[in-house]
């Protein structure tokens, strides 16, 4: 049987290193992908994650399960990206959204290894390739708070009243929030809108 | 349902979260309101965009770092009042302990007199010494100066300090 993540918690808190091992493959991917499309750098993104789960470490002697665990965990990672966001500290290290993209993991781009296998016509490649620099340029010129919603509700598929209570605000309010990202990434990508209600 | 309305359900209608009877709300509008209809496919279409983001993998070392890190971090330190948590089964066996012992200690130890027999001959005396007419004719007593009366003594204190 699978165990809850408030019961693998329960079992860190109690001195159980294997449940922790656990939470950490449960959830290093979904961490470090939020983290990298809230600060744009994969290295700044890992750095983050790893500060989540130190966090988590940290707090297992006081872990009280009076809220989901995703929630307390998105709250710490939120949190944390924002900050950095803005003290800007690795503004330096950001990648340019004019800068070309390119195949190197480490400059952040999310291009899977096997793209060539998948698209064998180069041209199509690059046509993909553009878009998801116009989809990933879009999520960037969200204001963080909007940015962050749209990142908890569409990849981490967190229900309005988990996100609220990470982003501190009422269930109306991330609705309204929500609308608004919705509003702007439509107008900032009404080209690729426009061919993708056309399907 | 109002187009305003609209704004707090649309979301939820394109990513399928809403219950059955707002569902049903949001299709009736849409189904007589074409701006409101645009919206939905267009929010439909940014969230078919956002599914193209590929997901990506952390890093090789990105367990070995979190690892070290965790490892690197002291033991909680036990404050004071963690002394007073200890276990519950710790705690039943310890007051079974404590109530066995002073079973024992109570059965093993003879039963002490509550009156002792030098209280006792203290008290076949009492009769006597409340008795007046014995202590009246007491012949040491009868040996002792008369007593002092209180106007006397106040009269010869100036000339004692003369």
């Amino acid at each position: 049987m699978v165990r809850t993540d408030v019961q693998l918690m329960l079992d860190v808190k109690a001195g159980d290193g294997t449940s922790f091992e656990l939470l950490l493959q449960r959830y290093r991917t979904p961490l470090v992908n939020f983290l990298f499309r809230m600060v744009r750098n994969r290295e700044q993104a890992e750095d983050l994650a790893q500060e989540v789960f130190l966090r988590v470490y940290r707090a297992r002697e006081d872990y009280v399960p009076s809220a989901k665990f995703t929630t307390w965990l998105f709250r710490i990672a939120t949190n944390l990206a924002l900050n950095s966001v803005r003290d800007n500290r690795y503004q330096k290290l950001e990648v340019s959204i004019d800068a070309p993209v390119t195949v190197d993991a480490e400059d952040g781009d999310e291009r899977p290894l096997d793209v060539p296998e998948k698209h064998p016509n180069i041209e199509q490649h690059l046509v993909e390739d553009a878009r998801r620099k116009m989809i990933r340029h879009a999520i960037d010129k969200l204001p963080e708070k909007q940015r962050a919603a749209v990142l908890l509700h569409k990849y981490e598929e967190l229900d309005y009243a988990e996100i609220a209570k990470i982003l501190n605000c009422s269930e109306s309010a991330l609705k309204s929030l929500l609308f608004r990202a919705y509003e702007a990434l439509r107008v900032e990508l009404a080209p690729l809108v426009a061919q993708q209600a056309k399907h | 349902m109002s187009c305003e309305r609209m704004e707090s359900r649309i979301l939820g209608y394109v990513d399928g979260r809403l219950k059955a009877s707002e569902r049903l709300e949001v299709e009736k509008h849409i189904a007589n309101c074409a701006p409101c209809r645009l919206r939905v496919q267009e929010f439909s279409a940014v969230s078919g965009l956002l599914d193209e983001l590929p997901v990506i993998e952390p890093s090789s070392e990105f367990d070995t770092r979190v690892h070290a890190l965790v490892a690197a971090e002291p033991e909680p330190k036990m404050s004071w009042w963690a002394w007073l948590h200890v276990s519950p089964r710790v705690a039943l066996v310890a007051s079974l302990l404590l109530v066995m012992a002073v079973y024992v200690g109570y059965r093993s130890s003879p039963v002490q007199p509550l009156i002792t027999n030098d209280d006792q001959a203290m008290m076949q005396d009492l009769p006597v010494l409340e008795d007046h007419d014995l202590l009246q004719n007491f012949e040491p007593l009868k040996e002792l100066p008369p007593p002092v009366q209180a106007d006397q003594a106040n009269e010869e204190q100036p000339q004692q300090q003369m």
